[in-house]
């Protein structure tokens, strides 16, 4: 298409042959771009000056949250051990029931084609759900606390190491199962010892790497009333309460960077 | 014993350890389903849970095809320009935090720093970054655009410093052999290495910031969230029907042309 309008330069070599060197792309893109960003502008109302102008207002809440309060810290202790109960909850039987739905959803294994496509759209649509909506349906459905939660994190690990794990079966390399398939055993039995030794490492360290995001949306579920320690960052943001606001910060930073190293470290030895 | 058996046999056994961290497992897994408390479980939630499938599976049309400034349609145009004008913005700020932190780069105590910096950066929850900036500019989709820029810093440098890592650096050595310039030594030495791979850390990045983009609404930081939101607490469930279809849609749509660009990209 694009060809066709800008045609291809002709160079002719000496030996007479014809050589035809496409158009480059870039300028276009280059206009599509700067459209989008000039649309984008006008949409949501940027505005350069009011940024220079009011910039420091954003470094008021920053000084507000230091010194963080430390006496806060006693109280914080609970909901936050909360957090990671919810996170390695909702993480581990995520990537449980992720291998059976990955199985479902592999091309390579199931014939059907309906039902890899069914698995597929599926696993699509719970990715495609942002956390924090998935949480709030979940309070709904299940009431408020920690539990809607676990089921917002376990949702959200299914579709995320689901969808990782299918990829990789599909790209498994078959001879052994075909191997084994020949030799008479069922299709489980050859998934179990041809394809799932070879999907291990990498399908441990997904989950880890799964969890290890998912302690950080934890955090922010209790905005929407699903437990843990977002439900006093909630709080302390409504009281302008900014000093506790900074002690959560700080004590999820040193968490996350405390889970963070552990299964860095085991995602190292896996790979 | 045959051949066979002895290979079997002379196979390193860590069964011990595999053990141990089973055992952990275990015990972790235990340890959080404390966490899980059943009595607030109502009995209601079946019925909620009904309508709402039912609301999703008949939305609101009306909602879903206007062409107005509340319909789904706008607001989704509204997210997309969110995002995306977020991303552009947090990637060029990215690079030079990225330079920063890169430990071929700059001496080994100030990548640290700075990567400590961008763990902070990192972990403060993007509802609170919307929360500080609304202060800045009030409520609506600007102050979204400046939260979407400085939560994605914190991937987008952690991904541009594994491929600034990743320089193919005897190329400055032979171009300094032949005379180049620092200015001609970035520009075809370094610019071309790097440009395809931050273009495409960029669209991945886009494709996320989609997501967080359709949340900020809860704080009032524009997109589509914050009609979600209120139709929601509000149980009408065929409004939320609606709007879901339609991110669920604009997502999935995204998502799969940027994974097309992106293995061009990457395949050149």
């Amino acid at each position: 298409m694009y060809d066709k309008i800008f045609p291809p330069k002709k160079i002719v070599l000496a030996s007479g042959s014809v050589v035809k060197e496409k158009r480059s792309r870039t300028p276009i893109i280059l206009v599509l771009v700067i459209v989008g960003l000039i649309l984008s502008f006008r949409f949501t109302n940027f505005d350069f000056q009011q940024l220079m102008s009011r910039w420091y207002e954003f470094f008021v809440i920053i000084g507000d949250m230091i010194p963080p309060k430390w006496e806060y810290f006693p109280s914080l202790w609970q909901p936050l051990l909360d957090t990671i109960k919810m996170s390695i909850l909702g993480s581990f039987l995520g990537a449980v029931v992720a291998v059976p739905v990955a199985f479902l959803a592999s091309t390579n294994i199931i014939k059907a084609k309906i039902i890899t496509m069914i698995t597929k759209v599926f696993l699509s649509i719970l990715r495609t759900m942002p956390t924090l909506v998935s949480a709030l349906i979940a309070t709904f459905i299940f009431g408020l606390g920690t539990l809607a939660g676990t089921v917002a994190i376990f949702l959200f690990t299914l579709a995320y190491v689901g969808k990782l794990l299918y990829e990789q079966i599909e790209n498994a390399s078959m001879e052994a199962f075909e191997a084994m398939e020949s030799i008479g055993m069922n299709k489980l039995q050859a998934f179990r010892y041809a394809i799932f030794p070879q999907i291990l490492p990498n399908y441990l360290s997904t989950s880890l790497f799964c969890f290890e995001g998912n302690v950080r949306y934890a955090a922010i579920l209790g905005y929407v009333g699903a437990g843990g320690i977002g439900l006093l960052l909630n709080e302390g943001l409504g009281w302008r309460d900014y000093a506790s606001v900074g002690m959560i910060l700080l004590m999820l930073a040193i968490t996350v960077f405390l889970i963070e190293t552990i299964s860095e470290h085991f995602r190292k030895k896996l790979t | 014993m045959n051949l066979v058996e002895k290979q079997l046999y002379h196979a390193p056994r860590n069964n011990r350890y595999i053990l141990l961290i089973s055992a952990v497992l275990v015990v972790l897994f235990a340890w959080s389903i404390t966490a899980v408390n059943i009595e607030n479980l109502e009995q209601s939630g079946m019925s909620i849970a009904g309508s709402i499938l039912k609301g999703i599976i008949s939305p609101d049309l009306d909602l879903l095809l206007a062409t107005g400034t509340q319909g789904v349609a706008y607001l989704l145009v509204e997210t997309i320009a969110i995002a995306f004008l977020g991303t552009i913005i947090g990637s060029i700020l990215a690079i030079p935090l990225a330079f920063f932190s890169a430990s071929n780069v700059v001496p080994k105590p100030v990548a640290f720093i700075t990567r400590l910096l961008l763990i902070f950066i990192r972990t403060v929850p993007a509802l609170v970054y919307g929360l500080m900036f609304i202060r800045v500019t009030g409520p609506g989709p600007f102050a979204g655009v400046l939260t979407i820029a400085v939560i994605s810093i914190g991937m987008l440098a952690k991904l541009y410093v594994d491929a600034i890592e990743d320089l193919d650096t005897s190329i400055f050595e032979s171009m300094t052999s032949i005379g180049c310039t620092t200015f001609e030594k970035i520009r075809y030495g370094i610019i071309p290495q790097l440009f395809s791979v931050f273009l495409s850390i960029m669209i991945y990045r886009f494709d996320m910031n989609l997501r967080e983009a359709s949340i900020l609404g809860l704080v009032g930081a524009g997109g589509i969230g914050a009609p979600l939101i209120f139709a929601m607490n509000a149980y009408r469930w065929n409004e939320v029907g609606s709007i879901l279809i339609g991110l669920v849609v604009l997502i999935l749509i995204v998502e799969l042309t940027s994974n097309k660009i992106r293995t061009k990209l990457v395949r050149g």
